[in-house]
């Protein structure tokens, strides 16, 4: 089992596509969409939300990701009707990007507090405001200490680290207890392993902090040395 | 006397029908700043309302409210739909189970309308937003109980006050919801949200001060 989804859209196209785009990544996740009103118009309804929730319930919760305005509201509302209101929590993320975060986050195995960083940290990211930017730093790794393990890795696969192989690499560290760099990006972070572009040959520098340090390390190697599965 | 169940019944009727009456007003309004949904949900919203009240007759004022919150959450789906139901929800719970409400549980109950939609929209006064008719009318409400009025008259008060602080939303620079995309193009229309808002107080107070009239014996105006 793992942490399940849903996502709460004006639209059901966008409800059903973004959960589409996520289901590439994380094919055994339970994701529901819940998007449009109950008659098929724009819009957003508590029964079709609270459906959903039914539907997505699970002993390890539920992470509710939602568009604007009223599909905020209306998942808001719906988690006060929820016989166990803490069963879900609702995101503060962007829709489709937090959900493909938390939906890699959730097929490693994290819980529902990692699943929902996951989310939600792309939005900080994007919202550099000094608070954000202190918590970020406070939860980051302790920058100038040494590496409590450390591992050099060469990519073998011929397409590299692209999005499938980073959301392997993420959605396993989220499970971990473990602060991961991976040369300099952060390796709990799909989008940021994607932004190192790295090809077949590249040297990955693998350094971790905290109790998993050592198994974050071997676990990113492991990968790493088997192709991620790929030619 | 204060407000029965007849009265909760009339009064959900009668907003039915001002939706329906002023449709094409709020579509109108939501049209210059918003996506032209406002009229159309409201009046398809309430339609449910009176359909499930014809269903299922509650049996406390309260009840009526609380099956309002839950028809208008399911079927509105614009942002009015978790707003009011919202308001109505906290209403009915600030209601308990009395049959009869007097002017000082009104007032609470507005109230806590009140606290329910700065709660689930997050606006404050001045944002543009159904906010700042609710303001008023509590306010006018909590007036009206303290000089000793009966609750017809604390519902009329507070009608009265989200007419003119819907009136008072058309020069304000909308700060929340679809409204606040547009900026200072926002300035110069009269908020949707505050209209349906005294809108809907009317109609409460309309269904009061007939109640009053009949003596205890309401008609019905569907």
């Amino acid at each position: 089992m793992s942490v399940a989804l849903v996502v709460v859209s004006h639209s059901a196209k966008i409800a059903d596509g973004a959960v589409e785009v996520a289901r590439e990544m994380a094919p055994d996740v339970i994701m529901m969409a819940a998007g449009g009103t109950d008659d098929g118009r724009i819009g957003t309804s508590l029964d079709t939300v609270m459906a959903a929730l039914e539907k997505a319930s699970c002993p390890d919760g539920v992470v509710i990701l939602a568009d604007l305005g009223s599909a905020i509201m209306t998942a808001e509302s719906a988690l006060e009707f929820l016989p166990d209101p803490d069963s879900a929590v609702l995101a503060d993320a962007p829709l489709v990007e937090g959900l493909v975060a938390a939906a890699v986050a959730a097929q490693g195995g994290a819980d529902r507090k990692t699943v929902l960083q996951a989310a939600e940290e792309l939005f900080r990211r994007r919202q550099p405001d000094a608070e954000a930017l202190g918590s970020m730093v406070a939860e980051g790794p302790p920058t100038g200490s040494s590496p409590d393990f450390s591992g050099d890795f060469t990519l073998v696969n011929e397409a590299g680290l692209h999005a499938r192989p980073a959301a392997q690499i993420a959605g396993g560290l989220a499970a971990m207890d473990a602060e991961v760099t991976i040369n300099a990006a952060e390796g709990g972070s799909m989008t940021s392993l994607m932004i190192l572009a790295a090809g077949k040959g590249t040297v990955l520098h693998v350094e971790a902090w905290g109790v998993d340090a050592e198994r974050a390390v071997k676990f990113v190697g492991g990968l790493v040395e088997a192709g991620f599965g790929e030619a | 006397m204060g407000l029965d169940t007849a009265w909760a019944v009339a009064f959900l009727h009668a907003a039915a029908l001002s939706m329906a009456e002023h449709r094409d007003e709020l579509i109108a309004l939501d049209r210059a700043i918003g996506d032209s949904d406002h009229g159309e949900n409201m009046d398809r919203g309430f339609e449910a309302v009176v359909a499930k009240l014809g269903d299922t007759p509650p049996e406390s004022p309260a009840a009526a409210l609380k099956l309002t919150a839950m028809v208008l959450m399911s079927k509105v789906g614009g942002a009015a739909g978790p707003l009011y139901g919202t308001a109505f929800l906290r209403a009915a719970t600030a209601l308990g189970e009395t049959a009869d409400v007097g002017p000082d549980v009104l007032v609470s109950a507005l109230q806590a309308a009140l606290d329910g939609v700065v709660a689930r929209g997050k606006a404050e006064a001045g944002d543009k937003t159904m906010v700042d008719a609710w303001i008023p009318a509590v306010a006018a409400a909590r007036d009206a109980a303290t000089a000793g009025e009966p609750a017809a008259a604390v519902l009329a008060a507070a009608a009265s006050a989200a007419a003119a602080g819907a009136a008072a939303t058309e020069p304000m620079l909308a700060r929340k919801g679809r409204a606040s995309y547009l900026g200072e193009r926002s300035v110069g229309h009269r908020d949707p949200g505050a209209q349906s808002s005294a809108l809907l107080l009317l109609a409460a107070a309309q269904a009061a001060s007939q109640q009053d009239s009949h003596a205890g014996s309401p008609e019905s105006p569907r």
